[in-house]
């Protein structure tokens, strides 16, 4: 990701023209400024529903209590600097969405959408009546007075203009950095796949809750300047339509592009302006515009900007797809000779005394279905060591109670002796436990070397951290484990193809290499071969063996001739209990094992 | 401190208000327990059909007529957007669903801003709930106070379709598993359509009703989504059950707060729900991990 500033360019040169062309086309300062207002309520909103997928109709609240809370301090003259008041303004929304985000973040999308709308809902009604004697009820808040820049008054028209373009701008600037600062590339992650967000280490409600409060701030300033460029603060800042409006602009303009709130904005409020006055078509301009917003989420259409912006990058991801076959090739899978480039070391310093993971009485009952009961077993450091059992033996589960994505009805985790269980998968991950799962859990729109630089960024910042302006691909060791794991996971030459357009065998093994780039002490694999082609098994096999030289794996796998060559030591799993736990020759030889598993085989398992 | 009968009679009206909102709210939750779609819409819908018992009584003067072929409207309404608009995104992410209901719902309200105008209607009261009633401890308007028992009526007639019908279990059993219902042989689409006109139908005859005593105008509905929203947040998403219930506990909320102090009465409903979010945010009725 070279820093590219053609964006912000293009910006500054549209900021600088619009007033000169666009008046004649039926733009007065007036709507200009409007336009800008709703611009920057607008990217906050694009990170928080664009970037990280939370649809918010809730942002009046945070627009309105910036507005009021400004123009309060101002009317009644607590404070008399202008700025001074916006910046309370931004800081009271701030705190408002903290509180509301808090609530909210922790739901998935309906209930998102209905709380953050109920309590927009809410901070109207506060507006309106309880506190009326503060906000001015139904009438709002006139004669809020314009900002100082020393001793020049910023009037009314050109240089109000100025003014919130050069505001806009800097928030501009802003969101872009934090798209694509390492918070920003989490957010995308979320979007693209929550669970598995949460699996690499990453605290999924506090990247939430931070970008809600993000999105707050953005709307609480542009609510407080909205009071001052119209000396006069609106109640209708609080209500539903305010939010609602910012939803359809957003889809309209281009979701997910920071400018698409502002194209929206700009055809919302010069129709509204514009038509209004025309006899016949004046009341239909906003039916018109529900029927195109709606035509625009049925065809999944991206809006004018997310359109253009397709348009370009087709031409380069046409380039990029170019080489990717449908299945993977014989050349496609060979296995790298040994891993190049060193993976960092692992996370929690690998103690010789004691297992590197040990299960004591594992138990899982959902109702009276004991899917697994009483497992024990020690997964000795530096080992290959296998869980098998046929379909229904609580394989899946017992794996998922290891990285404590399932909590045990009974029992513990222990890793390298430090109890791991009720800490949930985010920091079992953090403490050194990664997965590969049964079914692919990949981020499909973001490049192969996007997903695992997520993992990467797991490990190098711990489960949270804001570090909004520098660049996601600026942290050199988590760009060095990158390449380390593409590189052993085979798939340098595919960095930067979006991985929806992999073919499964590859799409499989960055399923191996997200779990591998978190740099973990213990690697579970949940069935890696599961659904390849022999040749990719093969591949898979010896690529298995090779990691299995710097860290302790489990594996669960239904390939008994790859288990019985790779395993150093096989837990045997039967109706969810234990039936052996030895040795490969062991188990061969148990005849409960030969009698319940591998005898049955052929009756249960045609595969 | 208000007086006893003040109370009295603000408990009763919390009564009339919380089965209006248990009979809009219910139609909002059957679809989205079943269809696992939030309708956005349904604050449009609820004013599509005070607007329909509008057009029919200004022609017609008959309030039955009004509420029949408002019912059958309404009926071919959920049709058309079920068949038209939300069975396409079954399987798109929620986002959408509310995006595109959303969206359905500023082109109903728009377009009966463009036919209708902007200006309030008003509906007339049938002649036999004229007057007012007294009640002992009140004076209660005639038509309310039997609304509350027509309302109560159609909120029982709606259980019975639930849970004493065939395609109330198919609806049940949708709202559990929609995909093993499908799996089971049974035509979950043809469930689903169903369903999904049943709740339309439900907004649509809430707006009839209440037509005679709101003012019918385009952007009624949406303070009506909104409190059907905590209803169902209060009740638990997708539980009938919890619409009725969580209908009521809002509607004497509301009341019972305006006794008090008139400026709160919403204010309190959110504080509420913002409550429950915290200790049992599953809601009365809902069950853990649906959400």
């Amino acid at each position: 990701m070279r820093a590219r500033f053609w964006p912000e360019a293009a910006m500054v040169a549209v900021l600088l023209l619009a007033p000169l062309v666009l008046p004649r086309l039926g733009f007065s300062y007036d709507l200009l400024q409007r336009i800008l207002d709703w611009g920057l309520i607008g990217l906050g909103f694009d990170l928080l529903f664009g970037a990280t997928g939370l649809l918010s109709f809730g942002q009046a609240a945070f627009f309105g209590t910036g507005g009021f809370v400004a123009a309060y301090l101002l009317l009644h003259h607590v404070l008399s600097s202008v700025w001074l008041a916006l910046a309370l303004g931004t800081l009271a929304a701030g705190l408002f969405g903290l509180a509301v985000g808090w609530l909210a973040v922790r739901r998935i999308g309906i209930y998102f959408a209905m709380i953050t709308l109920a309590f927009g809902q809410m901070a109207y009604f506060l507006e309106n009546s309880p506190l009326a004697a503060y906000t001015g009820g139904e009438n709002g808040l006139p004669g809020v007075p314009v900002p100082m820049l020393g001793s020049y008054k910023i009037a009314a028209g050109m240089p109000m203009y100025w003014a919130l373009a050069v505001i806009f701008l800097a928030g501009f600037v802003l969101a872009r950095r934090i798209l694509h600062s390492p918070f920003g590339a989490v957010l995308r992650a979320i979007k693209g796949n929550t669970a598995r967000t949460g699996m690499t280490g990453h605290s999924v409600p506090a990247y939430k809750l931070a970008v809600f409060v993000i999105a707050a701030l953005y709307a609480g300033l542009a609510g407080g300047l909205l009071g001052v460029f119209q000396s006069y603060m609106p109640p209708e800042a609080f209500s539903l339509d305010t939010s609602g409006q910012l939803v359809v602009q957003t889809v309209i303009g281009g979701v997910g592009t920071l400018v698409g709130p502002l194209l929206g904005a700009t055809i919302w409020l010069w129709l509204r302006d514009n038509l209004q006055q025309v006899p016949h078509i004046g009341a239909l301009w906003k039916l018109i515009l529900g029927l195109i917003f709606v035509a625009l989420v049925v065809m999944l259409k991206r809006g004018i900007a997310g359109e253009i912006r397709w348009a370009f990058s087709r031409r380069r991801l046409a380039s990029a797809e170019a080489g990717v076959p449908e299945e993977a090739g014989e050349a496609a899978v060979m296995p790298p000779e040994a891993a190049a480039l060193p993976m960092q070391a692992p996370l929690v310093v690998a103690r010789a005394d004691a297992p590197a993971l040990r299960a004591i009485g594992l138990s899982k009952f959902y109702g009276g279905l004991h899917a697994v009961e009483g497992v024990s077993f020690d997964v000795r450091t530096g080992s290959i060591h296998a869980v098998i059992g046929p379909n229904g033996a609580g394989k899946s589960t017992l794996f998922k109670m290891l990285t404590d994505e399932v909590s045990p009805t009974s029992g513990d985790v222990l890793l390298f002796g430090q109890r791991v269980t009720g800490l949930g998968p985010t920091h079992t991950a953090q403490l050194g436990i990664g997965k590969s799962n049964q079914l692919n859990q990949l981020f499909l729109d973001l490049t192969v070397t996007e997903n695992l630089r997520i993992a990467a960024l797991a490990r190098a910042r711990g489960t949270f951290r804001a570090d909004l302006w520098r660049a996601a691909d600026s942290i050199a060791p988590v760009e060095r484990q990158v390449a380390a794991a593409m590189d052993t996971v085979g798939l340098t030459h595919r960095a930067d193809v979006p991985v929806h357009v992999l073919p499964y065998g590859e799409k499989r093994r960055l399923e191996i290499g997200i779990a591998l780039a978190i740099g973990p002490n213990v690697l579970l694999l949940d069935e890696p071969l599961a659904g390849m082609s022999p040749a990719e098994r093969v591949a898979t096999r010896a690529l298995v063996r090779e990691i299995g030289r710097t860290r302790t794996l489990v594996v669960v796998e239904h390939d008994m001739d790859a288990i019985f060559e790779l395993a150093e030591r096989i837990t045997v799993l039967y109706e969810g209990r234990l039936l052996a736990d030895g040795t490969p020759e062991e188990i061969q030889r148990n005849q409960a094992v030969q009698d319940a598993y591998l005898g049955g085989l052929h009756e249960h398992e045609p595969a | 401190m208000p007086s006893a009968p003040l109370l009295l009679s603000q408990a009763f009206n919390g009564l009339a208000l919380g089965t209006l909102l248990a009979l809009v709210a219910s139609g909002l939750t059957i679809i989205l327990g079943t269809l696992g779609v939030l309708n956005f819409a349904h604050g449009a819908l609820f004013m599509l059909g005070a607007y329909a018992m509008y057009v029919v009584t200004a022609q017609t003067g008959s309030y039955f007529l009004g509420i029949l072929v408002g019912a059958v409207f309404m009926l071919v309404v959920g049709v058309v957007l079920e068949r038209g608009l939300v069975r396409l995104f079954y399987g798109r992410p929620h986002e959408d669903q509310i995006l595109v209901t959303f969206g359905a719902g500023i082109v109903i309200v728009e377009a009966v801003r463009a036919i209708f105008g902007a200006n309030t209607q008003s509906v007339p009261t049938p002649s036999w709930g004229q007057g007012i009633v007294q009640l002992g401890f009140l004076f209660y308007p005639t038509y309310r106070l039997e609304l509350i028992g027509i309302v109560a009526a159609l909120l029982f007639a709606l259980y019975l379709i639930l849970y004493r019908t065939s395609i109330g279990l198919v609806v049940r059993a949708g709202i559990e598993d929609a995909r093993m219902v499908g799996i089971l042989g049974i035509n979950v689409r043809r469930a689903f359509l169903l369903v999904f006109a049943i709740g339309v139908v439900a907004a649509g005859v809430s707006g009839m009703l209440y037509a005679p005593i709101v003012s019918v105008e385009p952007d009624m509905g949406s303070s009506f989504l909104v409190e059907a929203f905590v209803v169902i947040v209060i009740g638990g998403l997708g539980s009938y059950p919890g619409a009725v219930l969580g209908g009521l506990i809002a509607g004497e909320i509301i009341s019972i707060t305006s006794a008090f102090n008139a400026a709160y009465s919403e204010v309190m409903l959110y504080a509420v729900m913002a409550l429950l979010l915290v200790l049992r945010p599953q809601g009365l009725f809902g069950s853990e991990g649906r959400v």
